[in-house]
């Protein structure tokens, strides 16, 4: 009793103060409010936007632990420390204490500094707005360690935050209003304004830029090279971009794809997790199975068109792009970030279509969109962001055409009757 | 012609307290009170005074724009207080009733007459306040001709009131009332019935159509969505199926009677049964003679748990409704309530929340919201519940920003507030639906009128 009534009584006496949005946010955390309905519906449903957000978050969390467990794995495999693990998914070698706490002590740093800075900010305007804390950044704040490259700087993440929250959301209305998907925007805005740190062979593994760098230094010193062989963590996009023989030629490298033991950005490795998670979001009714539906769907297609083209033999082998157009067409869904695009981001409600045919044909589009810009663009092998985002902003014309249906199909009825 | 309405969209929401099938007579209210709010969008023009006696069926009000229109006391007795809220806006007549009740009479009624005739009769006799029209969801308007005209039959919203139950044996009335409807619309009068048990199935000069699925089949919303939409420039009248009762009798005896029976229902009532009583008792008379307790933390509700008003202890029956509801006050925090797992709560998401493992319990809820106001975030949940051929989030968005063409194309016209209680009930981001649709229509009704 007393904690409850010491936060109620604290909260009515400081009832006009300019800060209270940011102690009701700890307050409601901790407490369902005491609020009451008025007029209208006397009774209320059990979720709030909380509960709904939560369950997204409760989704991502076997990913990032995953990513931790994966980010320790990949830097020791790739300095020589352990063999390749054996027996995939199951393997003893990849679930040990040594694997996750590398991984912990660089994902923790991300998380913290993601939820903080976009919080605070998030306070920030609430106080000013004059409204309550909403909870869309609690999800954001978590899909943003999740799909970057597990070196990412600190402060390059916090500048992201900041950009991506007052500009991707805050300046729109705040949660509810912006039209890109918050954690999208953070992540184009790393990805246009630090490439180097984004992107290439050397980011995907802890450790492995550190390792450049130290080489460079010694050459330059002129001392000796030993023991610092350059460190190559590429992601299978990267090299199929590059027309290298593919990575995925055994079913033990496809096994390895699907459950997430290859290098990546922290949290989208894992198409069996990311799977699992889709399938526990459709199940709470909280994510829409027509957006993951129709965008895997859109993917295979253009996928299969891609690999029409290969077989009509209208590209030669020694194309730019001949690498990923030759890729199996299912092969897509296992590699890079699509999954967890398709699953967590795709499906952001405030960003996607908000109408349920509308949702087919954005998921469609976001699919096809994806596997479009995979293929022709070398330079940045993950379509997923810059499909989504530009699907962000025909949503609401793809709505715009649906609801045009439903009115005139008022219109006509009128019309029927007048004539 | 005859066509069955069946939805699949909608949700029956159960609840503890469902009001059992015996009717016991109220004890006679001293006094009872009229509210002009509840005749949304009348501005009264005051005939009596206060120290006025009335006899039931004696105007007391009549609608300033339409002087025809007028609102009769329900009792005999004194006019005790006239309520007034700022800028002597009318709240309340409060009239004192006398113990043996006398009625004014206003001739039995040639059922012959025409449709003009017939017109006048219920405008001077109060029983016009009973039809309400579509678009807006206000008092019909005499002077539009109606394309046709709905009656529900059935009431599907949580702890409503059985109509089959309650309009049994009124089969005269009610039929004197259809009769008279009918003549008053070029089309037909729609009625919607949930079986043919029901009073209303049988009856001449109307089209009987059967109703089946999930609440908000019984909303005539809902009716008038699926058989006949109200396209711009068109109105349809609605009429509560008990309501015919007063209208009926009136027809046929004369006497404005406005006797009904009433459903007192809710969790917080230990012997949920019915009551005969009158409009606009003190509801005081029903409750704590029943089981609710005195100064107890409940909520008084005139009409069901979605749609109904609140009331206070000392508070009486709205003029439409024929249900009070009590269930018990939410005014409490609870520890991690947004992310336990939930068992005694509604909800048609899955996230953490039971009540899908088991449809048929009943459950106990109260007034807590489950959580804050905020933005519009969720999409897609509405439509499940939500049976009528219209975007709710669409048309609630565009309330919001008041552009009138877009609620136009969005089929305003067609909805009521209560259309969108379910989609309120279940709405993640807490949002007042059928306030942002009430304030939509009137300004509608105020720009386009």
């Amino acid at each position: 009793m007393g904690l409850k009534s010491n936060l109620h009584n604290f909260r009515e006496k400081n009832k006009d103060k300019k800060w209270l949005p940011a102690f009701s946010a700890i307050h409601t955390f901790l407490y369902l409010p005491n609020e009451t309905t008025h007029n209208g519906t006397h009774i209320k449903a059990a979720d709030d936007l909380k509960r709904t957000m939560n369950i997204v978050i409760m989704a991502m969390v076997p990913c990032l632990l995953f990513g931790m467990f994966n980010a320790g794995y990949q830097h020791h495999l790739a300095f020589g420390d352990i063999q390749q693990a054996t027996g995939g998914f199951f393997s003893s070698q990849f679930w040990t204490m040594d694997n996750f706490m590398v991984g912990f002590w660089k994902v923790l740093p991300l998380v913290i500094v993601s939820y903080g800075v976009g919080l605070l900010i998030e306070i920030l305007f609430a106080m000013k707005n004059k409204h309550e804390v909403e909870e869309g950044y609690l999800v954001t704040g978590m899909l943003v360690p999740l799909i970057v490259p597990i070196d990412t700087p600190l402060w390059m993440l916090a500048v992201a935050v900041a950009f991506g929250v007052v500009i991707g959301k805050e300046v729109f209305g705040g949660t509810g209003m912006n039209i890109l998907n918050p954690a999208l925007t953070i992540r184009a805005f790393l990805f246009f304004a630090y490439p180097t740190w984004m992107s290439g062979d050397k980011v995907w593994v802890s450790g492995a830029k550190g390792r450049d760098e130290a080489i460079a230094v010694a050459k330059e010193a002129g001392t000796s090279l030993d023991g610092l062989d350059a460190i190559s963590g590429e992601t299978i996009l990267g090299s199929l971009a590059q027309n290298n023989s593919s990575m995925l030629d055994s079913a033990g490298d496809l096994w390895n794809a699907f459950y997430g033991i290859i290098p990546g950005s922290i949290g989208e490795t894992s198409t069996l997790l990311i799977l699992l998670a889709g399938l526990f979001l459709v199940f709470t009714k909280i994510g829409s199975w027509r957006i993951m539906l129709s965008s895997a769907i859109g993917a295979l297609v253009m996928g299969l068109i891609f690999n029409g083209v290969v077989s009509s033999e209208w590209i030669s082998s020694s194309s730019k792009f001949y690498g990923l157009m030759s890729t199996p067409f299912w092969h897509h869904l296992l590699i890079g970030g699509f999954a967890f695009g398709t699953v967590f981001m795709a499906t952001d409600p405030v960003t996607a279509s908000q109408t349920n045919k509308g949702k087919w044909i954005y998921g469609f589009l976001v699919g096809f969109i994806s596997i479009m810009i995979r293929v022709f663009n070398p330079a940045y092998p993950e379509g997923v962001m810059l499909a989504i985002l530009l699907m962000n902003v025909f949503a609401p014309t793809i709505d715009h055409y649906v609801v045009q249906g439903n009115v005139k199909k008022r219109l006509k009825r009128l019309k029927v009757k007048t004539a | 012609m005859s066509k069955d309405i069946k939805i699949k969209k909608g949700l029956d929401i159960k609840l503890v307290g469902e009001a059992d099938k015996t009717v016991e007579q109220a004890i006679v209210s001293n006094f009872c009170t009229i509210r002009p709010e509840d005749f949304h969008s009348v501005i009264p023009k005051l005939i009596a005074k206060e120290g006025t006696r009335v006899k039931a069926g004696d105007v007391l009000f009549y609608n300033k724009d339409i002087e025809a229109m007028k609102f009769v006391s329900p009792v005999s007795g004194e006019i005790v207080e006239i309520e007034r809220g700022p800028r002597r806006r009318i709240d309340a007549i409060k009239i004192q009733a006398d113990k043996p009740q006398s009625h004014k009479d206003f001739g039995k009624f040639n059922m012959n007459s025409d449709a003009a005739s017939t017109k006048a009769h219920l405008l001077a006799s109060g029983c016009w306040a009973f039809i309400k029209q579509r678009p807006y969801d206000v008092i019909a308007n005499p002077e539009k001709s109606p394309k046709s005209i709905f009656i529900s039959g059935l009431s599907t919203a949580p702890l409503a009131a059985d109509l089959d139950f309650v309009l049994a044996g009124k089969e005269e009335a009610l039929q004197a009332a259809v009769s008279a409807l009918s003549k008053l619309t070029e089309g037909q009068v729609h009625i919607g019935v949930g079986s043919n048990n029901s009073p209303l199935a049988s009856m001449n000069d109307a089209t009987i159509h059967n109703v089946s699925g999930p609440h908000p089949a019984g909303n005539v919303g809902t009716h008038i969505n699926k058989l006949d939409p109200v396209n711009k420039g068109e109105t349809v009248w609605t009429v509560n199926a008990q309501d015919l009762v007063v209208i009926g009798e009136l027809l046929l005896t004369g006497k404005f009677n406005a006797e009904r029976i009433v459903a007192l229902a809710g969790s917080s009532v230990k012997k949920p049964r019915y009551f005969k009583t009158i409009i606009g008792s003190e509801v005081a008379t029903m409750i704590y003679d029943n089981g609710v307790e005195k100064g107890g933390n409940d909520r008084i509700i005139s009409g069901n748990v979605l749609s109904g008003k609140q009331l206070k202890p000392d508070g009486s029956l709205g003029f439409y409704d024929n249900v009070l509801t009590v269930i018990p006050e939410g005014d409490d925090y609870e520890f991690f309530g947004w992310n336990k797992p939930v068992f005694n709560k509604i909800s048609t998401s899955r996230a953490f929340t039971f009540s899908w493992l088991n449809p048929k319990k009943k459950y106990e809820l109260n007034t807590n919201t489950n959580g804050e106001h905020r933005a519009f975030v969720v999409t897609g949940s509405y439509e499940k519940v939500f049976p009528l051929d219209i975007y709710p989030m669409q048309i609630l968005k565009a309330c919001k920003y008041e552009d009138l063409d877009e609620m136009e194309a969005l089929g305003m016209y067609e909805v009521a507030p209560e259309d969108f209680a379910l989609t309120e009930f279940i709405c993640v981001s807490k949002q007042p639906h059928q306030d942002i649709i009430r304030k939509g229509l009137d300004l509608m009704l105020k720009e386009i009128g």
